[in-house]
């Protein structure tokens, strides 16, 4: 949104910015020189910006093939004395984590920051995963923001931090940071080094040595922790309650006890940095407190560190008495550490600690609510999604194929073919390439008595990032399976990045693209190319290739109904409801009720087919699946029907 | 204003713009000087799912990015089903309305399993237990001015022109112009002073 504040000039300005915006801010203004990051919800907006800010701030911003490529190449920046950044989403961070447990040992030397973003309730991931503990294993520092404007200061702070102790530092970001908006205040571009050079002197390795180092490093940075800003604590000195929170839940936790009316009673102290933690700081509070509340989202990670302490200087601090995720009082509906906060769920756990009532603020209307029931909204498939003809033809080809075919699924849109709007085809899904991987195994069952074919389904983008080894790895063992590959043109379900597959790049660059064909090819594999709007070809494809020993590929290519509809001259599809009979048809409303496209609705009042234009991509796919031939092309359609 | 954030909602579908329209709104009060916080969510929002921004709005502090239950003041709904839905958590007997009139169907309705709630139905239920509703055909109203993809400008401009926030029509007007030029501008500015004449 607020892309020209990005560049703003104004220090001192204040903007509205989302976290994502606000930690590219704070990047530019720490004098970044080096990003990588590979597409993930929350935080794939950073890397985005980056790269159209490049040119105008001397900066680098790639979107790697996958996260560990991306932490390697920042930590190369780094040795070489450039500021740096990686950014993952906790998935992401899987990947990145056996490189980055090297790095975290060698160290590095230009400050060099780990943004993560923590997705908790999973809005947009397959789970939700606290990327916090992994950090602890690591043996780095983590900073929590708690708004847009923090998420600066603490990218700013960061950079710092880790050039001072040569140390990768996280920002730990949950979805409402990166993706929540406020205000956010303009500074200066620092000016640091910009010259790259690797330092006789300099060398980063790996070795048992270094633990010990590993160690001084976060005892001096535990002691630093207790002076940083960033760590606050509001209401009365002597509170005999306080609540521990990080992140948003700390503004939560503020609002909740200002609306119980307990601004007397109870104090909100506020973590910045989760670990190390700043000691001092807490056992000063916690030796006047009788009851201390955790709130956090998703595990209870600041709980069970702070519980530690505790213990540690139990004779100091007793009587204490603990309540959060582990006593069950911090807990939302689905239960302690499950889904993410919000002011209504602390308001609630307050309450349930202090034995008092949870007011309601507001008055209800006279909410004798006989409103009429809300029917839930599934996620489907877009419009003209090339996703959905690419199921339905393998749904088919496994029906005619008849042996009970196995289709294994992968992370991108096509994760959604597990709820309806896939006729739920995929029986796995896992990580990044998993699809691959597991169809490895079942692909060699053959001498178990295993006798279905195998299909394992991943996107283009997922083929490059973690799909190669397991089609070296089939090729090597042998192993007998379809790779299809729902090659849309790009890395959709993040927001269309651009990947090695494509002809452009992070910073807006021409460049030439690798073909999935080719690779597949280099590796002596049999491959076929086809248009999945084509969904007679594409069935007969999947049905011919069940029926082939060994590895080989199908690239179902056609680009992503949002992209190709931004530029689409194609024409205009429509039911001829003099053809469409309506219910009498026998075909039990296929074009809405079992394609599900949802440009493909039901006309209540004539009881027949419509096409809802204003959403309709116009790919022609239900018109050769409409048994009356109903739906129809202005000019003729493109495909045999 | 009070002290008490305004708490405002824009809900509708994935798809229909929603995101950008709170980013409007949230850009043109940050502009006129107050401290706004949005919470959004949208990692799935082109998948057909519901799309919701809770916006607050203060002159005293910034306020965290979600609403409590029961405590909008303020829903700008872009689909019947999507209002009457956010209504009935967060809403109250003070909360104000504006709904765009055009069912976008879920899978479930399409799939004869559900039923959609009839929509004069749900206009009166919300009429009777809301202090003021507006009803909007936003879609035609954008479809009239050449941009059936201008609800939400449609919609921004009629809570605009309700005057719910103390922010001048030109304000909104202006965040608009930095974010469009030439002809798109033009198609936004019409389709954003269509919603301020709809319910002036």
């Amino acid at each position: 949104m607020s892309f020209l504040s990005l560049q703003s000039n104004e220090p001192g300005r204040s903007v509205l910015m989302t976290g994502n915006e606000a930690i590219t801010r704070g990047a530019i203004e720490a004098g970044l020189s080096y990003a990588a990051s590979y597409p993930g919800s929350p935080t794939s907006e950073i890397l985005a910006n980056l790269g159209r800010l490049a040119k105008e701030y001397n900066l680098y911003a790639e979107w790697s093939v996958n996260e560990k490529i991306a932490i390697e190449e920042a930590a190369a920046a780094s040795f070489a004395g450039l500021r740096s950044l990686c950014i993952v989403k906790q998935n992401g961070l899987n990947v990145a984590l056996d490189s980055l447990v090297s790095i975290a040992i060698s160290g590095v030397k230009a400050g060099m920051v780990l943004v993560v973003g923590d997705d908790p309730g999973a809005h947009s991931s397959t789970n939700e995963e606290d990327s916090r503990l992994l950090c602890k294993v690591v043996h780095i520092p983590i900073f929590e923001p708690s708004t847009p404007e923090e998420a600066k200061q603490m990218t700013i702070a960061a950079y710092e931090l880790s050039e001072k102790f040569r140390l990768p530092v996280t920002l730990r970001c949950v979805t409402r940071i990166s993706h929540a908006s406020g205000n956010v205040t303009i500074g200066e571009v620092q000016n640091v080094n910009k010259v790259a050079a690797f330092a006789k002197e300099d060398r980063f390795v790996t070795h048992i040595a270094y633990h010990q180092m590993q160690e001084v490093k976060l005892a001096k940075i535990r002691q630093i922790a207790d002076t940083l800003p960033f760590n606050t604590y509001t209401g009365p000195e002597e509170a005999k309650i306080i609540i521990i929170a990080s992140g948003p839940s700390a503004l939560y936790a503020g609002e909740a006890v200002s609306t119980l009316g307990l601004e007397n009673e109870v104090g909100v102290l506020k973590l910045g940095i989760t670990w190390p933690l700043p000691e001092k700081f807490l056992l000063k509070y916690m030796k006047q407190a009788e009851k201390v509340i955790f709130v956090e989202e998703i595990e209870p990670f600041n709980e069970d560190n702070v519980m530690a302490l505790a213990a540690q200087h139990i004779m100091e601090i007793y009587p204490i008495q603990f309540y959060g995720q582990k006593s069950g009082h911090v807990a939302g509906p689905k239960g302690p550490g499950l889904g993410e906060m919000d002011p209504d769920i602390v308001k609630q756990s307050l309450a349930r600690v202090l034995g008092i009532e949870n007011k309601v603020t507001v008055v209800r209307s006279s909410l004798n609510l006989e409103m009429p029931d809300t029917p839930g909204r599934e996620m489907a498939f877009c419009a003209g999604c090339p996703h959905r003809a690419s199921f339905w033809a393998m749904k088919s080809a496994v029906a005619l194929d008849g042996r009970n075919g196995v289709v294994l699924g992968d992370i991108g849109c096509y994760s959604l073919a597990l709820m309806r709007t896939g006729w739920s085809l995929p029986k796995t899904m896992h990580a990044m390439g998993s699809s691959a991987g597991i169809a490895n195994g079942l692909g060699k069952l053959e001498r178990f008595g295993f006798k279905q074919p195998v299909i394992a389904v991943v996107g283009d983008s997922t083929f490059f990032h973690s799909t190669i080894p397991a089609l070296v790895n089939a090729r090597y063992t042998s192993a007998t399976f379809l790779l299809v590959v729902l090659d849309n043109e790009t890395t959709a379900m993040t927001g269309h990045q651009p990947h090695p597959g494509m002809s452009n790049n992070a910073m807006g660059e021409i460049v030439e693209g690798i073909h999935i064909e080719d690779v597949v090819k280099g590796l002596n594999l049999p491959v076929v190319i086809q248009d999945p709007y084509d969904i007679k070809g594409s069935t007969e494809a999947v049905y011919r290739l069940l029926q082939t020993e060994g590895t080989k590929v199908l690239v179902l290519r056609r680009a992503c109904a949002l992209v190709a509809a931004k530029a689409s001259t194609r024409p205009r599809v429509y039911v001829n409801q003099g053809l469409c009979i309506g219910d009498d048809c026998g075909c039990n409303r296929f074009c809405s009720a079992t394609f599900t496209c949802p440009a493909t609705i039901w006309d209540l009042q004539k009881g027949k087919a419509m096409i809802d234009e204003v959403v309709c991509n116009r790919c022609q796919v239900c018109v050769s699946l409409c048994p009356q031939g109903a739906i129809q092309v202005e000019g003729g359609t493109d495909f045999d029907c | 204003m009070t002290a008490k954030a305004l708490n405002i909602i824009v809900t509708g579908v994935g798809g229909q713009g929603n995101v950008l329209a709170s980013q409007v709104i949230a850009t043109a009060a940050v502009d006129s000087g107050y401290y706004v916080s949005v919470g959004e969510t949208f990692g799935a929002s082109q998948r057909g799912g519901s799309v919701t921004s809770h916006i607050r709005v203060s002159q005293v502090k910034p306020y965290g990015p979600l609403i409590s239950r029961g405590d909008a003041d303020f829903i700008l709904g872009f689909e019947p089903l999507e209002t009457l839905r956010t209504f009935t958590v967060y809403g109250n007997a003070l909360s104000q309305v504006i709904m765009n009139v055009r069912p976008n169907y879920p899978l479930g309705v399409l799939l004869n399993e559900d039923k959609y709630p009839d929509i004069p139905n749900l206009t009166n239920k919300l009429m009777t237990q809301t202090q003021k509703l507006w009803v909007l055909e936003a879609t035609e109203l954008a479809v009239g001015v050449g941009m059936p993809v201008g609800t939400n400008m449609v919609m921004t401009g009629a809570f605009a022109g309700v005057k719910f926030l103390p922010i001048p029509l030109k304000a909104y007007e202006t965040v608009l112009k930095g974010l469009f030029a030439g002809e798109i501008l033009d198609l936004n500015l019409e389709a954003f002073r269509a919603g301020v004449k709809a319910v002036s």
